[in-house]
């Protein structure tokens, strides 16, 4: 057994927990989990069956963890894991799966399918079967903080472009702000309209927040390539600046796995709750909606729908609060066929869009996207994921659709109604 | 061994046996399983009414929108599968006479024709779902020995029930002993095999539920 | 041998049984027997004019329960009196000899009708210890049967622990007692099993052999078709109570007075075969479900260690004998598996080295 092949059984031995056996003991191979799965239902290929990516870690438990595996193991019965085949499965447990949670949602004896492959993905990073592109990002997060590469002196730049087009002067490493704001590197270079959109919210609402210089990216790889220490080192560094700057909620920007990272990974990753809040743009949002804080106009008579991103919402927790918002800028919202915790991901969460590997395969299961989207004829698709964006694009570019994207905390921003003592409490 | 003598041995010892095995394997599958433990969850939890381990013990008895027309075979094959295995096993006479002497608990049986008739519904709802574990591709490619070993344990007590009341083929001695030792097979084998789900299942559902419920999801 | 058949019709006459009675008693017995009506007459003309045959009766390990339901249940008997028509040359229990003359009776009856005589058994035959805990004579019962048997035309075991080893055979059965049907396997044996058997499935079989000079066809436990091919549930009179699931719940309750379905107390007519449903006990008067007690199972293999009589057949019997042990046991396992399983989990996390980004490339 090669060294790399026992650290990935080690792991994965350490991280099988009583949920995990439940599940794979419950499993009656029903098969409900591949129409749960965009991989399944764009292809019809019964190996992208979420249950079935799970083999080499059913196989583990089974071997090292119950009696009877245990004697099979002993008299030679048991099919041991190899690296030819963790190899294998690569394509199954990173490239085919965006753990989107969908198939945790539909298994009739409750598997936390999801849940397993979080797990599972420990084994095979650390046994060097994580995709290439996963690795390199993964690796400039440790060395640059972001996965994109974005030090800080490029997110100054952007910071005195905003000030020169808007006039609005980007609070940094303010101490005893009320909210800290992340961001996610795609934020930085491709959609900083959000920044300004926050800033112009925050004014209106009259709070104080800002920016970390030691902890502005909210994006953990770690979490998605599925190595805990990597995605630790990740959130301590914001949880440190956050506890450094005092403040009292830290935001997590229209990024999805950003937001499960920090918001209900993070604390277990450091082994102990936070001093602050998390909470995602939308939820503050929503709050200030609901105190009154927040001020639209001029409702759009586009039609308009939401794809929910399933980190923020499926397995996030944000359901609503989005709902609310469109309903305040549009007249015209449509549901998607299967909104809410039940939307179809866009294809590229959990790693597989900085997976180059993936991309074929990523496009494909993009129809099940195209499909929604034809089925309500919107003239305008809100977000709120810089990830679902970037996919959303490419998926709408690669089938010739034309629907204009637009990030919900930018359109919000377009609505505000500015009051006549704007910057008054700036 | 002729038939009354088997008919003994299936109910004295091999019953005996069989109730044995059953409990200690469900004991040690189940310590096995469950000492595994878990650990604590740090994050600050999202309090949502709905969203919690015991509602998804039962909400998981629904299908979820749109998968019932997508995978209808599935769905109404187990429900048909399932209810009518639990109805002819809880509440056929003789069972419920079973059942009190094990339990002291007892209720009144249905009649003894709805009984064949939902016997009959679930013999063939059972070989509707091993066709379907034949032919769909997904099953098919998911299905195993044990996927075969645990359909046909399960069908045979009720077959050989069915067969032990309506009087044919075999003598009624013979098939009343074939019927207790299948289901002896079923006790024996349900522990260390796929059928554990019938115990597994709720802290699997309860797992799941408690994992998204604290998120604020209602799975 | 017509001397002897007027004698037989004038005994009959004697004890105030006409003609026409005897008639219809073979008639019935014909019926019983599922023969066609023709044989009833053949068996009258059979029972009046054949030539006696020689019977001899070895009683082993028994209670005698089979002799007296055979000849003293009622008196008098056309069944009785049957056995008017042979000649019972030894039945120690009957007969008056006793001592060395009824053991020389019986050898001699043994070596004058060799090859043709009717050998009679009721009784299983102890094995263990040299077969010393049933003698006659001082010659074991197994040395006395195989000695017999090597003469006979035929061996019919009577009562069910001649036919299957009945009480002496029960668990624990201390003095190792074996059915007829295992020693005996030159000779055909017919068991007419139990506890005691039916006489009128004792003299239907004579009267057959009498008649025709053939023995009855046999089931798989060696028992005639003619009375044995049903169930006591088959053939019983409360079967329409058990099709409409009414059940007596206990000997005093509605039900049992209404007469419905004794299965829940035990009854085991279910899977016991013989004619009693049909035949009755004691002139035709009733069988025990017809008295409101269960069929007990007394002419089935191995009755005796069935479990309680009044256990459903739908239970087992003290299923819970060994479910403490056993949970016990699973949670010994279970714990054990459970401290190596935190072991190893701990020894993982242990043994675990902090990863790296260096570690992600091979």
């Amino acid at each position: 057994m090669s060294a790399s092949l026992s650290r990935a059984i080690n792991v994965l031995k350490k991280v099988i927990d009583a949920p995990i056996a439940s599940y794979l003991n419950s499993c009656v191979h029903c098969g409900l989990c591949a129409e749960a799965c965009l991989f399944y239902t764009e292809t019809h290929d019964p190996k992208y069956t979420p249950i079935h990516k799970l083999e080499p870690l059913r196989r583990l438990y089974r071997q090292e963890y119950t009696l009877i595996g245990r004697l099979l193991k002993a008299i030679g019965l048991a099919k041991p894991i190899t690296d030819a085949e963790l190899e294998e499965w690569k394509e199954l447990v990173y490239n085919s799966c965006t753990m989107c949670g969908r198939c945790s949602l539909v298994c009739p004896v409750g598997n936390d399918i999801v849940y397993m492959v979080r797990r599972l993905r420990e084994g095979m990073a650390i046994a060097g079967h994580a995709p290439q592109g996963m690795i390199t990002v993964t690796k400039r997060a440790i060395e640059t903080g972001s996965p994109m590469g974005i030090k800080l002196p490029a997110l100054k730049f952007q910071l005195s472009q905003i000030k020169a087009e808007t006039g609005i002067e980007i609070p940094l490493d303010q101490e005893g702000a009320e909210y800290m704001l992340l961001l996610s590197s795609m934020e930085v270079i491709n959609f900083p309209e959000f920044i300004t959109a926050v800033a112009k919210i925050m004014r209106q609402a009259g709070k104080t927040w800002t920016l970390c210089s030691e902890a502005f990216e909210a994006t953990n790889s770690g979490i998605q390539i599925g190595v805990s220490e990597i995605a630790e080192e990740i959130v301590s560094r914001i949880v440190d600046g956050a506890e450094k700057l005092r403040v009292k909620t830290v935001i997590s920007p229209e990024c999805g796995h950003a937001f499960t990272a920090l918001r209900w990974e993070g604390p277990n990753l450091i082994g102990r709750p936070y001093r602050f809040k998390v909470r995602h743009i939308l939820e503050v949002l929503d709050e200030f909606r609901e105190q009154g804080i927040l001020k639209t106009s001029g409702p759009e008579d586009a039609r308009m729908t939401f794809h929910d991103p399933c980190q923020i919402v499926r397995m996030g927790g944000v359901i609503e609060p989005q709902r609310r918002l469109m309903q305040m800028v549009a007249k015209d919202f449509v549901e998607m066929p299967d909104s809410g915790k039940y939307n179809w991901c866009c294809g590229g969460g959990g790693g597989v869009s900085a997976n180059e590997d993936a991309k074929e395969l990523q496009l494909i299961a993009f129809q099940r996207k195209k499909e929604q989207l034809e089925a309500v004829k919107a003239e305008r698709l809100v977000t709120a994921c810089a990830n679902c964006r970037i996919v959303l694009e490419e998926g709408m570019e690669r089938y010739r659709m034309d629907v204009p994207l637009v990030g919900l905390t930018e359109l919000i921003a377009d609505h505000l109604v500015e009051a006549n003592n704007v910057g008054g409490t700036g | 061994m002729n038939e009354f003598q088997l008919l003994a041995f299936a109910r004295g010892i091999g019953f005996q046996i069989a109730v044995a095995i059953f409990l200690m394997g469900m004991m040690l599958r189940l310590t096995e399983i469950y000492s595994l433990g878990r650990k604590p969850n740090l994050a600050e939890p999202r309090l949502v009414s709905g969203a919690s381990g015991w509602h998804t013990l039962y909400r998981r008895f629904a299908p979820p929108p749109g998968m019932l027309q997508t995978a209808y075979i599935t769905y109404i094959g187990g429900y048909v599968f399932h209810i009518g295995f639990m109805m002819v096993f809880l509440l056929f006479a003789q069972h419920i006479k079973m059942i009190q002497e094990l339990t002291g608990l007892s209720w009144p049986p249905l009649p003894a024709p709805i009984i064949d008739f939902i016997t009959v519904v679930t013999l063939v709802a059972m070989l509707v779902v091993l066709v379907d574990r034949v032919r769909a591709p997904v099953k098919r490619f998911l299905s195993g020995f044990g996927d075969y070993l645990a359909w046909t344990i399960t069908f045979l007590p009720v077959l050989t029930g069915y067969l032990a009341v309506k009087h044919l083929f075999l003598s009624y001695t013979t098939l009343l002993a074939l019927h207790i030792v299948s289901v002896e097979i079923f006790l024996v084998l349900l522990p260390f095999t796929k059928i554990a789900h019938t115990a597994t299942v709720w802290p699997s559902r309860w797992f799941n539920g408690n994992t998204n419920g604290r998120k604020g999801v209602p799975v | 041998m017509a001397n002897h058949g007027v004698e037989l019709l004038d005994q009959l006459a004697s004890q105030g049984v006409s003609r026409r009675s005897f008639l219809k008693y073979c008639a019935a017995l014909a019926s019983l027997m599922a023969l066609p009506p023709a044989a009833g007459r053949a068996f009258a003309k059979a029972l009046v004019s054949a030539p006696r045959p020689s019977v001899i009766w070895l009683s082993f390990q028994e209670c005698t329960g089979c002799t007296e339901s055979l000849t003293r249940s009622h008196a008098p008997t056309l069944e009785g009196l049957l056995f008017n028509s042979i000649s019972l040359d030894y039945h120690h229990t009957l007969q008056a000899a006793a001592g060395a003359d009824a053991e020389s009776a019986r050898q001699e009856a043994v070596q004058k009708n060799w090859g043709k005589f009717l050998l009679v058994v009721d009784g299983s035959v102890p094995m263990k210890d040299g077969g010393v805990y049933s003698t006659i004579a001082g010659v074991s019962n197994y040395d006395l049967l195989m000695e017999t048997a090597k003469g006979a035309a035929a061996v019919i075991a009577v009562g069910t622990c001649a036919a299957f080893g009945g009480l002496p055979g029960a668990r624990p059965n201390p003095t190792g007692s074996v059915s007829i049907s295992s020693l005996v396997h030159d000779k055909p044996v017919i068991n007419l099993s139990g506890c005691p058997p039916i006489p009128a499935v004792m003299t239907g079989v004579l009267a057959q052999y009498l008649a025709f000079g053939t023995l009855p066809e046999l089931d798989s436990l060696g028992r005639p078709k003619a009375f044995y091919a049903d169930t006591i549930h088959d053939r019983c009179y409360r079967r329409p109570f058990y099709d409409q699931g009414k059940f007596a719940k206990t000997f005093d309750d509605e039900g049992a007075r209404q007469g419905w379905c004794l299965f829940e107390l035990g009854c085991k007519g279910p899977v016991t075969h013989n004619a009693c449903a049909t035949t009755k006990w004691n002139d035709s008067t009733s069988f025990p479900i017809e008295s409101g007690h269960g069929c007990l199972g007394c002419s089935e293999p191995g009755f005796w260690d069935a479990g309680s009589f009044y256990r459903a057949l739908s239970q087992s019997a003290n299923p819970l004998q060994h479910a403490k042990g056993a949970l016990v046991a699973g949670a010994v396992v279970g714990g054990a598996m459970a401290v190596t399983n935190r072991g190893f989990k701990m020894m993982a996390a242990h043994v675990h080295a902090p990863s790296n980004v260096a570690d992600l490339e091979k």
